[in-house]
């Protein structure tokens, strides 16, 4: 497709259209699902009244404040750990690559366990405490990792060590702490939606603002890093740069995610894959694992509130929904 | 003319040999080994590797006396060899060596290997360097086993653990496997394109990156549902937090004796498949015509991993560090030879544990702090320092 008269060009693949235009469609499916169900039920036409701004005042407050904020934050959150995912695997050349590999999310455990069992902080102090924590790790891996540039398998390494280091310390944190501190740092370590809102979507979604559209700049070095380094430097990219830049943008989308709403697991690792199968893409790619990756929030916040009658962690949800989606893949090739 | 063609073919096996000696050192090395000729190079690499398998062996001696006498109780050498051979029950030094130590300075033996040698097997049949000992769902499967005997019928004994753990490894690790055949029964779809694997994946079968995807998978599914059972049950929380972290302390002697075997199997596999493996490790191709059967290494080698991984999570939790930490290393000193990395690692993965097992007992004497935090603590760093220091290669 070419606009502005050829200077912004790129392809366009049926199959990868029709996807995400589904994928986009179960979105809305699921995002109503959500709005409509609850402790309150209310019937499909409110909702769409009281998005409007009519019908009943209290059917208003408990659609527009309270529900929706928290949809719009799963898909947005769950849109933020699938894009880092596919930079992550992209740039290890790893299936197993997630923003786990730089040891943000284990450092950021480790900052929010020092708040939560320490200082006793409330949600802010812990968000704090978690983005710290996992920025010092990132840059200590990257800087570990460091010889005349980064390269790819140095940095898994280095990773690894460092990572192993930090649960090490995480799971003696929570073994020495009283047994209900823990388990309420255990149940951020899970990572949660339940009680946010409204506060925390404004500035959630001012820094997607930022982030997502430089994602998307990059989205074509990084398909020609896909080719190998030696090729991506011949068609002219700037492999360090490129690199570092996809990388920080990486960790910053998990940060965010991270110090909103605690380490959701697992959605930055199957995301990407699952998006791969669906479109039947050679390599991993940034959109649809996006959508992917707020299809699956949005579904496991879902269950999480709504499916076993007690208010889980969302992160327990997204494992098991991830797992299974991804069995049933899986399964199914091997049919065909 | 038949001394002549011996000669050639005996070079001809020493320049294959050398080979792959040479893979194993540093550039400038071998920019200087090149000059000096391959038979030089052949017994410079291959003695230092016997050097470096003699002075583990010594250490490994060492640390084995040194758990035995070390501890909150400190007892002298002679004490504690005199208890091992002339056992006297009234004495309480030869209590604590015989009960205590003798059981968790076997076990951090035992699964030293274990956890060792299936990490090396597992790197080298997936050729995926973050594959660890659980990444079959042998951790997930244990511990969501435990979890539940733990969290439903309220067992308390590591003793009793053991048996379900290891239930949980092994039904686990089937059902990946099945999961991976019955997504393999056609070739293409998942070889990942530029991913790392997808060279090995291919016609039919179980291919690596079906088996770690499965394995992932269901290893989440399980730790999803063993969590929403943590977070809800105070009791299974607190047995679980206490078994993940891995320990070899207050097993006793029944649990080494139950596990040996698994692991003695598993070693004996893991070391006749070293051969193929290295065969597989060239490629689909290549190996088919040098005659290794594909099937069979890879099913040898995951029952290995199985029953390696499965008995040593079993009896000390998931130590799986060890596992993933020390065959990067030992790969960095020997070069790809199975033959060669699988001794190295069952020597030097039970150093690692051992150790950590030791300095577990001093660092907070006289308090203990477990195996498992130590190992992290004790491997990563050297792990770090010679990612950068080496031509850190990959696998």
């Amino acid at each position: 497709m070419r606009l502005l008269s050829g200077r912004l060009s790129f392809r366009l693949d049926g199959r990868a259209l029709v996807i995400l235009l589904l994928l986009l469609a179960l979105i809305a499916c699921l995002a109503a699902l959500s709005l409509v169900s609850g402790t309150y039920p209310i019937a499909f036409a409110d909702v769409l009244r009281a998005l409007a701004g009519k019908g009943e005042d209290m059917v208003r407050m408990i659609v527009v404040e309270w529900r929706l904020p928290r949809v719009a934050l799963a898909g947005l959150l769950g849109a933020a750990l699938g894009t880092s995912g596919a930079i992550f695997q992209s740039l290890t050349r790893n299936p197993l690559g997630s923003p786990d590999i730089i040891g943000f999310s284990a450092g950021a455990h480790t900052g929010a366990l020092m708040v939560i069992l320490m200082v006793s902080g409330g949600y802010y102090e812990t968000a704090l405490g978690a983005l710290a924590g996992g920025l010092l790790t990132a840059i200590a891996v990257y800087l570990l990792a460091w010889r005349k540039g980064v390269q790819g398998f140095r940095l898994i390494i280095v990773g690894i060590g460092v990572a192993a280091m930090l649960s090490a310390c995480n799971a003696w944190m929570i073994r020495e702490a009283e047994l209900p501190m823990a388990m309420a740092a255990a149940i951020w370590g899970a990572g949660s939606l339940n009680g946010l809102g409204v506060e925390q979507l404004l500035p959630v979604a001012l820094v997607l603002c930022v982030l997502l559209p430089l994602t998307f700049v990059l989205a074509r070095p990084m398909r020609q890093l896909d080719l190998g380094e030696d090729r991506a430097r011949a068609s002219g990219v700037d492999v360090n740069r490129i690199r570092g830049l996809l990388m920080l943008v990486g960790v910053a989308l998990t940060a965010l995610v991270t110090a909103t709403a605690g380490p959701i697991a697992f959605i930055a690792l199957c995301a990407p894959q699952i998006a791969r199968r669906l479109t039947r893409s050679p390599g991993v790619a940034l959109c649809p694992s996006a959508l992917t990756g707020g299809l699956l929030l949005l579904a496991a916040d879902w269950a999480a509130q709504h499916a076993f009658g007690v208010q889980l962690p969302v992160g327990v949800m997204t494992v098991s929904i991830g797992g299974i989606y991804v069995l049933f893949l899986l399964l199914r090739e091997g049919r065909k | 003319m038949k001394r002549v063609k011996r000669v050639t073919r005996v070079t001809s096996v020493r320049a294959v040999k050398g080979a792959q000696m040479v893979l194993s050192v540093d550039a400038d090395d071998r920019a200087a080994r090149g000059r000096r000729g391959q038979a030089e190079g052949l017994t410079e690499g291959l003695a230092r590797v016997l050097v470096m398998a003699l002075f583990g062996l010594v250490l490994l001696v060492v640390l084995f006396l040194a758990s035995l006498v070390l501890g909150a109780r400190p007892v002298a050498v002679s004490t504690a060899v005199e208890a091992l051979f002339a056992y006297d029950g009234g004495l309480v030094d030869h209590i604590v060596i015989v009960d205590y130590r003798l059981p968790r300075t076997l076990l951090s033996l035992l699964c030293g290997m274990a956890f060792g040698v299936s990490g090396a097997l597992i790197q080298a049949a997936t050729r995926n360097p973050l594959a660890d000992p659980g990444i079959l769902g042998v951790n997930a499967g244990a511990a969501f086993c435990v979890t539940l005997v733990v969290g439903l019928f309220g067992v308390q004994s590591i003793n009793v653990y053991l048996w379900f753990a290891l239930l949980g490894a092994v039904l686990v690790t089937l059902c990946v496997y099945g999961l991976a055949l019955a997504g393999g029964m056609t070739g293409e779809g998942m070889t990942g394109g530029g991913m790392a694997g997808g060279s090995m994946a291919g016609r039919g079968g179980v291919t690596p990156v079906r088996l770690v995807l499965a394995g992932v998978a269901l290893s989440a599914m399980l730790g999803g549902i063993g969590s929403s059972v943590t977070l809800l049950n105070p009791q299974a929380f607190d047995a679980m937090r206490q078994w993940s972290i891995g320990s070899v302390a207050g097993r006793d002697m029944d649990v080494v004796v139950a596990v040996a075997p698994c692991i003695g199997l598993g070693l004996a596999i893991a070391l006749m498949s070293a051969r193929s493996l290295n065969a597989v490790a060239l490629g689909e191709d290549l190996a088919r015509a040098l005659g290794a059967s594909l099937v069979r290494t890879r099913i040898l080698t995951l029952v290995a991993v199985t029953l390696l991984a499965g008995a040593g999570t079993a009896a000390c939790g998931p130590i799986g560090f060890v596992g993933l930490m020390v065959p990067h290393v030992v790969r960095w000193l020997t070069g790809p030879d199975q033959r060669l990395i699988i001794p190295m690692v069952m020597i030097y993965a039970p150093i690692l544990l051992l150790a950590a097992d030791i300095a577990g007992r001093l660092v907070l004497y006289p308090g203990e702090l477990e195996a498992g935090i130590v190992t992290a603590f004790l491997g990563a760093p050297v792990l770090i320092a010679l990612a950068r220091r080496r031509q850190a290669g990959g696998l």
